[in-house]
């Protein structure tokens, strides 16, 4: 049983590690980037690590997520909505 | 249907988020996709580093007893994830910051027009052209006289 | 061309990690010190979360490293983000506005629930999961709301870093505390008490304060260093 929650939790895991490559929009990538670190700290749970999983989600998923966007804000680059960088 | 094994897939999870990593930092143009990158990286070398410590027949090493009842997983690695995970955050902040002051200073995020202006500006300082290509040298210098042996001209 | 190379690079790395990982003992690690470190943490520094003892009390100078490697980082960042002299002309004026209703009324119940939150998780660190880290994580996202809800009311810089370098000097206090003992430097000190009790683990809940609240410190200077 363990074991088929794990499977799922890592392919959506990679699926959102793929994604954060290849969003168009810097604000979903990042939010992708936090969804990675989200199903991690429930990884480390499983691995019977809780205190790992507590820091990966205040950290990780949380706090990491606000630098980001913040500085993605000074940037001048937040712009909901829009295409604002061609490149992959 | 039997079920998967858990290690093989949790290890195949972390090296996959590391191998994920690598690629974005090799194939993004944009820096602040490189530091999303870098932080996929540290992801799966810290769930790497977990696994290394785990037991399967084992429980968390907290204690709910005053006697130890069963196996607990290994706690070092667990402490040392710990740190790595706290420091990563600093040092995604301070990328952060001098990408900030990067895109203040050349006005782009891109790697390759990035490293034409540096480049241009490197050049700009020290007096001479910019590099047209690599086969051409810089500086308006003249390009070197062909050699020609005696045997040739004659 | 680039990104096909970057693809064959991607494949030999992973095939180099499974060729390591695959002669590995993983699931079944055999542990010479940690089953030692699990044998002997209880008795020796009471506390029941035996990763709090390995962080605070094994490998405490560890953890001082790791608090000076997060305070040059902050450092940096605010030294890096200080407007310079030249760009004062580019120095953004405008007056800034409150948030709305909603996310002000949100953030005023949030806030009181967020501080109890973190100061609950900081100083449990020794019985339950959590710690100075995390909890200091959860007091710099209390602070973070508020500023955010009002950005007028900026936190005081001279505050942050006034409880930033009282907790720094505290956390080494404790350890020149150990050292004037007789003991190592950072060596549990105080009584140990019964194991699982709120005041028990001697000296380590006091270091976990001390790094939560500079922890919380640190980062919600540089959270408000960003958000200006």
């Amino acid at each position: 049983m363990t074991a088929w929650i794990a499977l799922v939790l890592v392919g959506l895991m990679l699926g959102a590690a793929v994604l954060v490559l290849y969003l168009d929009n810097l604000v979903a990538a990042i939010a992708a980037a936090s969804v990675v670190s989200l199903l991690l700290s429930l990884l480390f749970a499983l691995l019977a690590a809780p205190d790992v999983a507590l820091t990966e989600a205040a950290v990780g998923a949380g706090l990491s997520g606000a630098v980001l966007a913040l500085g993605l804000r000074r940037l001048g680059l937040i712009d909901l909505g829009k295409r604002e960088y061609p490149d992959a | 249907m039997n079920p998967p094994d858990l290690i093989t897939i949790l290890i195949s999870g972390g090296i996959g988020l590391v191998a994920i990593g690598a690629v974005g930092m090799a194939v993004s143009r944009h820096l602040l996709r490189l530091v999303l990158a870098l932080a996929i990286a540290e992801a799966g070398a810290n769930l790497l580093l977990v696994l290394a410590g785990y037991r399967w027949d084992a429980v968390a090493p907290i204690l709910t007893g005053a006697t130890v009842t069963r196996p607990m997983v290994d706690p070092v690695p667990q402490a040392l994830v710990l740190t790595a995970i706290v420091i990563g955050v600093g040092v995604q902040a301070l990328a952060v910051a001098l990408l900030i002051r990067v895109k203040e200073a050349y006005g782009t995020l891109d790697i390759r027009e990035l490293k034409t202006r540096v480049e241009q500006e490197i050049c700009g300082a020290a007096g001479i052209a910019p590099p047209e290509s690599a086969n051409k040298p810089g500086g308006g210098q003249p390009y070197p006289v062909p050699v020609t042996t005696s045997r040739e001209s004659a | 061309m680039h990104k096909l190379a970057s693809l064959l690079f991607a494949i030999g790395l992973a095939a180099l990690l499974i060729g390591l990982a695959a002669q590995l003992p993983l699931g079944m690690t055999p542990m010479v010190v940690g089953q030692a470190i699990l044998e002997q943490a209880p008795g020796e520094t009471g506390s029941a979360n035996i990763v709090t003892s390995v962080v605070l009390a094994y490998r405490g100078i560890d953890t001082l490293g790791e608090l000076a490697i997060l305070f040059a980082a902050a450092t940096v960042a605010g030294l890096v983000l200080a407007p310079s002299i030249h760009a004062e002309s580019r120095l953004r004026a405008k007056p800034r506005h409150d948030a709305g209703l909603v996310l002000r009324a949100g953030s005023d119940l949030l806030f009181p629930l967020l501080l109890s939150v973190g100061f609950y998780i900081v100083l449990h660190g020794h019985l339950t999961p959590g710690g100075g880290f995390q909890g200091g994580v959860v007091l710099a996202a209390a602070f973070f709301v508020s500023f955010l809800a009002r950005p007028a009311r900026q936190p005081s810089h001279v505050g942050i870093v006034l409880i930033e370098a009282l907790a720094g000097a505290s956390f080494i206090g404790i350890g020149l505390a150990a050292l004037l003992g007789g003991g190592a430097f950072l060596q549990p000190v105080l009584d140990k008490g019964t194991l699982g009790q709120l005041v028990s683990a001697g000296s380590l809940p006091l270091l976990y304060l001390a790094v939560g609240l500079k922890v919380g410190a640190e980062l919600s200077g540089l959270l408000a260093h960003l958000a200006e």
